[in-house]
């Protein structure tokens, strides 16, 4: 039987999969090989390095980002 | 011999020839963004920190479309509003840029945007000791700008006029003090160019360069005004070195007063 893990992934309630970090994000429809983004998990950056080793759990909040136009 | 009497800016160890740092938002498109930052000179651009889009509708990244190998980028922390936001952008910044260089912005107020110097100073303090170099944007108000200075701030970058008001330099007593009080740190404007005069004013007073966006990206056009701006910039640090002379009340004759008719 399938888990689902509930989670919030950019601020919208997601139903994933579970698993490590990369899975997830490559649920989410991410390339997590894709340069320029970073993650924070619960408020605190998880380096790129350590994504496939990451567990996502039931409630965590992930927030995937890049660089856009700024001034 | 302009070279000459354009010493190179020195921010974070980096040397850079342009003084003129050019945000990268509200282009009337990518392409007139490209060419507005060739026509400027600029060598560093501002770039802001967002979550991705869900639906994978974001489109083109701005990193595949900047000329990385020709400009530093400046990701920022606009839009947060406490010190501890503006920390994990700036951390985020780091990880997805592999850059330890963050502008600092903690706004304080929707309306003015104008920073919050108790979290800015706050933010500073931390992401300098987390080995940032941190560029503050913050109040012309020389006493928070020589704190910014004293912790240890890559660049102090106080505000000429609320962001995106083009109002110009509206305290040009506060910005010639912070110059004075700050001699050694990096001081540059950010924030409320409108014009070229403008830029050309700031480096007269005595900045190091001048941070802008909206000025170039809103103008009719936008690749004149990058270059206007980056003459203008040249022109102000020019006019400085080369020692203007005293504003006196009356008039002083230019022509010599000897052999004229009449007397």
């Amino acid at each position: 039987m399938q888990t689902i893990t509930p989670i919030r992934i950019n601020g919208q309630d997601r139903e994933t999969s579970g698993g490590t970090l990369t899975a997830v994000l490559r649920e989410m429809g991410f390339d997590p090989s894709r340069h320029g983004i970073a993650v924070a998990r619960n408020g605190a950056v998880v380096p790129r390095q350590r994504w496939p080793e990451t567990r996502v759990a039931e409630g965590d909040e992930l927030d995937v980002i890049g660089a856009m136009q700024g001034g | 011999m302009a070279e000459a009497a354009c010493p190179p800016l020195e921010l974070a160890g980096r040397h850079f020839q342009s003084r003129l740092l050019l945000g990268t938002s509200r282009y009337p498109d990518p392409q007139t963004m490209l060419d507005a930052l060739d026509a400027s000179g600029a060598e560093i651009v501002t770039v802001s920190i967002r979550r991705i889009d869900l639906s994978g509708a974001s489109g083109e990244s701005i990193l595949e479309l900047l000329p990385l190998g020709r400009v530093a980028l400046l990701p920022n922390t606009a839009g947060c509003q406490t010190a501890r936001d503006a920390i994990l952008t700036a951390q985020l910044a780091r990880e997805a840029l592999g850059t330890s260089w963050i502008k600092l912005e903690v706004i304080g107020d929707d309306r003015t945007l104008f920073p919050d110097v108790e979290h800015t100073l706050r933010a500073a303090e931390e992401l300098i000791a987390d080995d940032f170099d941190v560029f503050a944007y913050t109040n012309d108000d020389p006493v928070t700008c020589r704190k910014l200075a004293g912790m240890g701030c890559a660049a102090v970058m106080p505000l000429g006029a609320p962001i995106g008001s083009g109002a110009g330099l509206r305290n040009p007593y506060n910005l010639r003090i912070i110059r004075e009080l700050i001699p050694d740190t990096p001081l540059i404007i950010d924030a409320g160019i409108g014009t070229a005069s403008d830029a050309a004013l700031a480096m007269e007073l005595g900045a190091d360069g001048v941070l802008l966006n909206t000025a170039v990206a809103e103008a009719e056009r936008p690749v004149q005004m990058a270059r206007a701006m980056r003459l203008a910039i040249e022109a102000g640090l020019l006019a400085r070195s080369a020692g203007r002379i005293p504003e006196r009340l009356y008039a002083r004759a230019s022509s010599p007063m000897a052999g004229l008719m009449g007397t």
